[in-house]
């Protein structure tokens, strides 16, 4: 439980961090999750859109391009998807439609998706940034749309928290964070070889699964009960498996060198 | 078992049903919105494929002047800076923090440099119109709020003075806009005082005119010079005029 209370404090916190910073002046974390100022000085910027743009326009300036260097690094090296996990505030949503999906007893899927199809969407917004000329995924990203909403405590963001609630209860388990958004298509790639990621010991395990029952993404786990190994990138570094795990079977652990698998 | 989950299904089509009435309450109710960007935004297309949507422009904003759009602002681009003038306009700040803020270049603050100093004067955000049936000053009463207010009083907002002829002894003061100076920073139509404002600012785009380049003005000293070297390129058909003459069915 300790992780997730964790996670979630850095979550709000950083959402705190900008709504003080946008409303209240407080000049720590400036803007929102597409592009900010730290400190009123360094420039963040997602390197996912800073990319659509590139494609769409060919003439970012350097800001942009450092400041999506800088996030794209620190996201390569940490663990992966940590954004998704850690930062993104859909992350609360969903986890939130997972739990009244559960409350609710509702088993069956309304839509099953392939977990493929986000690379595919990740493919096709690149696609579609440089033959409209406007970044295809961030004008209808519900990301960058829910969070703007809650950090300038814009009216949209409940409709978009509405909905994506919604669909994650009703239409699909996990299915706006682990089939559909590109964004974390996008990090699961950057995260081939970030530093800290969660490792299995068959040896420990028990299997009880229980660690199964709580991964929000599908076939991360999936070498539980198999064999020893690490994880994939496409773990969104939640620690919901480590927190459930009473045979200490599933760790963080930091990855060395030269031991992929 | 059969029974419970259709009856499950069924709840989860009504959840997801209200969801889906709430969240389009927002989109039914929007009021189409002018797109006026703020300033240094290049033209729509430019502008919209650099704008990251972070709103660290509308951070800047020491007036509050500019807003992200939101689903009930029609259709601008969610999550786009715009302004309304009659609410707040653009104070002309001489820093211009929107556009040096901007990280990814959609507010382009280099476009507003006149002898490597920033010259907010240079940026177009709009162009201001006035409506002559609705401004008091055209039917002869004294009012000139629009022009005091322009921060470029007597250059972007004059003041013709005409004779009335309906009372043979009164003045007409009518607002002038000159839209090859107009910033359009709205401080006019915020400050106009009709119910609803007859100075108005507009986007450039839906209203400036362009005229073809084969009209000289013979007063502009070397314009002449624009059609020197004209296109030939372009092929006039000559018969037209003559066909259309003779043809009888377009009579």
């Amino acid at each position: 439980m300790k992780i997730t209370i964790l996670r979630r404090l850095v979550q709000f916190g950083i959402l705190a961090l900008f709504i003080a910073g946008n409303i209240y002046g407080v000049k720590i974390l400036q803007g929102s999750l597409s592009s900010s100022t730290l400190l009123n000085t360094i420039n963040l910027s997602d390197p996912f859109a800073v990319l659509q743009l590139f494609l769409a326009s060919f003439s970012v300036s350097s800001v942009a391009i450092t400041g999506a260097f800088i996030v794209l690094i620190f996201y390569a090296l940490i663990a992966p998807r940590a954004f998704c996990g850690w930062v993104c505030p859909v992350n609360i949503l969903t986890d939130c439609g997972a739990f009244l999906r559960t409350k609710l007893k509702i088993g069956k899927n309304i839509l099953n998706l392939s977990p493929n199809l986000r690379y595919y969407l990740l493919v096709l917004s690149l696609i579609f940034s440089a033959i409209f000329g406007i970044a295809a995924f961030e004008s209808v990203s519900f990301v960058g749309g829910f969070t703007r909403g809650v950090v300038y405590l814009g009216s949209s963001a409940i409709s978009i928290a509405v909905i994506i609630i919604a669909i994650e209860t009703f239409v699909g388990k996990r299915l706006i964070c682990a089939h559909i958004c590109p964004l974390g298509a996008f990090y699961a790639i950057v995260s081939k070889f970030s530093l800290i990621r969660v490792k299995y010991n068959y040896d420990k395990c028990s299997k009880c699964f229980k660690c199964k029952v709580v991964c929000p993404e599908e076939k991360v786990l999936d070498i539980v009960g198999t064999k020893s190994g690490i994880i994939s990138s496409e773990c969104i570094s939640c620690g919901k498996c480590v927190e459930v795990c009473n045979d200490d079977a599933i760790n963080f652990s930091i990855l060395k060198l030269g031991v992929n698998k | 078992m059969q029974r419970r989950e259709a009856i499950k299904q069924g709840f989860s089509l009504v959840g997801l049903l209200a969801a889906g009435g709430f969240a389009y309450g927002e989109f039914a109710s929007a009021s189409p919105v002018l797109k006026l960007r703020p300033p240094g935004a290049m033209d729509e297309d430019k502008f919209l494929s650099l704008c990251i949507r972070c709103g660290i422009c509308v951070d800047a904003c020491p007036f509050h002047t500019l807003k992200l759009a939101q689903f009930r602002d029609g259709g601008i681009g969610m999550g786009t800076p715009f302004f309304k003038p009659r609410e707040i306009p653009c104070y002309m700040c001489t820093d211009i923090p929107c556009a040096v803020k901007c990280p990814t270049g959609a507010l382009d603050a280099s476009s507003m440099m006149s002898d490597s100093k920033l010259d907010i004067n240079k940026s177009r955000m709009g162009m201001a119109v006035v409506d002559d049936k609705t401004c008091i000053a055209y039917f002869g009463l004294r009012c000139d709020a629009c022009y005091r207010n322009c921060p470029l009083i007597d250059k972007a907002l004059k003041l013709e003075y005409k004779h009335n002829e309906r009372t043979g002894k009164h003045a007409f003061l009518l607002p002038i806009v000159d839209t090859d100076v107009c910033t359009g920073c709205g401080k006019c139509e915020q400050s106009c005082i009709t119910k609803k404002a007859s100075i108005t600012v507009v986007p450039r785009e839906v209203i400036k005119g362009e005229m073809n380049d084969n009209y000289i003005k013979g007063w502009d000293e070397g314009d002449f010079d624009r059609i020197k070297n004209p296109d030939t390129k372009i092929k006039l058909n000559s018969k037209k005029s003559l066909n259309y003459l003779n043809d009888g069915d377009e009579l």
